[in-house]
C-alpha cells in the first residue's frame, strides 16, 4: 500500500500524480469518489493526472482519449487499450493506493524502469 | 442512403467510417486509399517513429479486431468524381466506385522545392520517414528548410542523433504562421539552446549538388553545407482529382460548418477540407490531427441527414509538438494584431502558458510544458468576451 497524500490535499475535481514506476494518477471526482489508474495514457506518452476530469471519466490532455476511471475502459479513441486501475484506500484521513498486480498497458516507446 | 464511398484512408477517412457506422449507417461502405497501408498515425513520423522509438506496428490506427464492415481499396488513388444518378469515383487502375454519398478525405501533400537531387526529403508518409531516417544515419549535416513544427521536430531528432543542424526560415521568426511572431521567437531560443543554428528572414535561392545535394544557397549569397535537406514548407490539399467534378475548391474543398461541399451528398474532412469557421468568419483549412479525428462525426451526420442535421459547434483547432522533451500545445487560431500575454510561468524558463486575445475574447492558448493549465485554458477559447 503506497501513501499518496492527506485526503485534505486532494480536493474534489483534482488529481495527483504519484511518482511510482510507472507513475499512478489518483483522482477525486466532483461526487467525492476516489480512483487510481496508471498515469500514462495507453496511446502516447501523456500524464492523465494533467487531463480533464468529468464525472468518472478522464480525458487525456494530449489527444482527448477518454477512460472510465472505475474500470479503465476506453470511452473515446485514439487509445485502444484500457488503462490499468488500482485500488484506493482512505485510512486516518490519508489516501493510499494498492498497486495492481496486473501488467500495465503503457504506450509504445514508454517502459518501466525495471522492464 | 444505401452506399457511401470514403476517398482517403488515413485518420480522417477512418474516423468518417467509424462515425458512419456508429451513427447507424448499415449500407455498403467503400474506403479508397492511395497508399497501400492500412490507416496509420502520422504525427509520430517526425517524432517517435523517426527517433526509432515506435515501429510501423505501433502506428496502426485500427484496434485489434476492429471491423467496420467496409470494402477497402488500398494502393489506388482516386482520379475523378462524376455526378450522375449516383456519384462515381474513378480510380487510377481504371476501375470505379459508385455510391450515393461520398466523403472526401484525401488529405494533403508536402510542398516541394522541385528538382530531383537525392538527399532532399519531405515528410508525410511512412516511406518518407524511413528514407529520411536512413539518410540521417549516414549524414553529418542536416539543413531544414522551413521552421514549422515538422521541421523543428526533425531537427530535434537529428540533434539527438548527433547531427549538425541548421534551420532556414523565410519569415522573421519560427512558427510565426501558427503561433505569431512573439511566441515563435520565444520558442526559437529552445532550439538554439540545443545547438541548432536558426537562420530566420532568409529565403532559399537553390539547392546545390550534382546527383546528390551538397548545400543550400540563400538569396543573400550565404551557402550552407548539407548532406541531407528536409523541406518542411507546408502542404497543399490533395484535391487535383476533383477538377471538373463540380465540387468547389479554394484552399481545399470549400465546406460549410457541417462539412457539406457544394455538391449534394458529398462532404469533406481532414487536411483537404476548408470548413467555414464562424469564430473566424471565414473558411479555414485545418491540417491538425484533432480536426481529422473529430470533425468526421459531424460530417457523417451531415451526410446521413441529407444536410438537415444542425452541426455541433466547431472545436477550436488544436496542435501539439514535442521538441527536446518539451511539450508544445496550441489551441485556437491567431491573427496578426492579437494581444498575447503570458499568464503562467515565464518565457525565460520556456515553461509558460500564453493567451491570445482579440477584442477581449480569448482566441487561442499556447502551453509549453504546461499540460494541466493548458487543459483548463483550452476550454475557454472562443467563449464570448466576459464569460469568465
Amino acid at each position: 500500500m503506497i501513501p499518496a497524500c492527506p485526503l485534505a490535499a486532494l480536493p474534489r475535481g483534482e488529481a495527483l500524480r504519484i511518482e511510482t514506476d510507472p507513475p499512478i494518477a489518483v483522482f477525486h471526482t466532483e461526487d467525492g469518489e476516489l480512483y487510481a489508474v496508471d498515469d500514462t495514457c495507453t496511446h502516447q506518452d501523456a500524464s492523465l493526472a494533467d487531463g480533464w476530469l468529468e464525472g468518472c471519466e478522464v480525458e487525456c490532455p494530449l489527444h482527448a482519449s477518454r477512460f472510465d476511471l472505475r474500470t479503465g475502459r476506453v470511452d473515446a479513441p485514439p487509445a485502444k487499450l484500457p488503462v490499468r486501475t488500482h485500488q484506493v484506500v482512505v485510512r486516518d484521513e490519508t489516501v493510499y493506493v494498492v498497486p495492481s498486480d496486473l501488467p500495465p498497458n503503457l504506450p509504445p516507446g514508454v517502459r518501466t524502469g525495471s522492464a | 442512403m444505401k452506399s457511401v464511398a470514403i476517398v482517403g484512408a488515413s485518420l480522417a477517412g477512418l474516423s468518417a467510417a467509424r462515425a458512419l457506422r456508429a451513427q447507424g449507417f448499415g449500407g455498403l461502405l467503400t474506403i479508397v486509399g492511395a497508399e497501400a497501408h492500412r490507416p496509420y498515425d502520422r504525427p509520430p513520423l517526425s517524432k517517435e517513429f523517426l527517433a526509432g522509438r515506435m515501429t510501423t506496428v505501433d502506428l496502426a490506427l485500427e484496434g485489434d479486431g476492429e471491423d467496420l464492415d467496409a470494402e477497402w481499396r488500398l494502393g489506388v488513388a482516386a482520379t475523378g468524381l462524376e455526378q450522375g444518378r449516383s456519384l462515381r469515383i474513378a480510380l487510377a487502375d481504371g476501375s470505379a466506385v459508385e455510391a450515393d454519398g461520398v466523403v472526401i478525405a484525401t488529405g494533403a501533400v508536402a510542398r516541394t522545392l522541385g528538382g530531383d537531387l537525392s538527399g532532399v526529403h519531405t515528410l508525410r508518409t511512412i516511406e518518407d520517414a524511413a528514407a529520411l531516417r536512413a539518410d540521417l544515419d549516414a549524414a553529418r549535416r542536416l539543413v531544414v528548410i522551413g521552421a514549422g513544427f515538422i521541421g523543428a521536430e526533425v531537427a530535434c531528432v537529428a540533434r539527438t542523433l548527433g547531427l549538425d543542424v541548421t534551420i532556414v526560415e523565410a519569415a522573421p521568426a519560427p512558427f510565426a504562421r501558427a503561433l505569431g511572431p512573439e511566441m515563435g521567437t520565444a520558442l526559437a531560443g529552445l532550439h538554439e539552446a540545443h545547438g541548432v543554428r536558426l537562420i530566420c528572414g532568409a529565403a532559399v535561392r537553390s539547392l546545390t549538388g550534382e546527383g546528390r545535394v551538397d548545400g543550400v544557397l540563400l538569396e543573400d549569397g550565404r551557402r550552407l553545407d548539407a548532406d541531407v535537406v528536409l523541406v518542411g514548407i507546408g502542404a497543399r490539399p490533395a484535391v487535383d482529382w476533383l477538377d471538373g467534378s463540380g465540387v468547389k475548391v479554394g484552399d481545399g474543398v470549400v465546406c460549410d460548418t457541417g462539412g457539406a461541399t457544394s455538391v449534394p451528398g458529398v462532404v469533406a474532412v481532414g487536411d483537404c477540407a476548408a470548413w467555414f469557421d464562424p469564430a473566424l468568419g471565414a473558411h479555414l483549412r485545418v491540417e491538425h490531427w484533432t480536426g481529422a479525428a473529430r470533425r468526421p462525426a459531424t460530417a457523417a451526420q451531415t451526410l446521413l441527414s441529407g444536410g438537415a442535421a444542425v452541426p455541433d459547434a466547431l472545436a477550436p483547432p488544436y496542435l501539439w509538438s514535442d521538441q527536446y522533451g518539451m511539450r508544445v500545445q496550441f489551441a485556437g487560431h491567431t491573427l496578426p494584431g492579437d494581444e498575447v500575454s503570458v499568464e503562467e510561468g515565464d518565457l525565460a524558463s520556456r515553461r509558460f502558458l500564453a493567451v491570445y486575445r482579440r477584442e477581449g475574447r480569448t482566441v487561442a492558448v499556447l502551453g509549453v510544458d504546461q499540460p494541466r493549465s493548458f487543459t483548463r485554458w483550452r476550454r475557454r477559447v472562443n467563449e464570448p468576451a466576459g464569460a469568465r
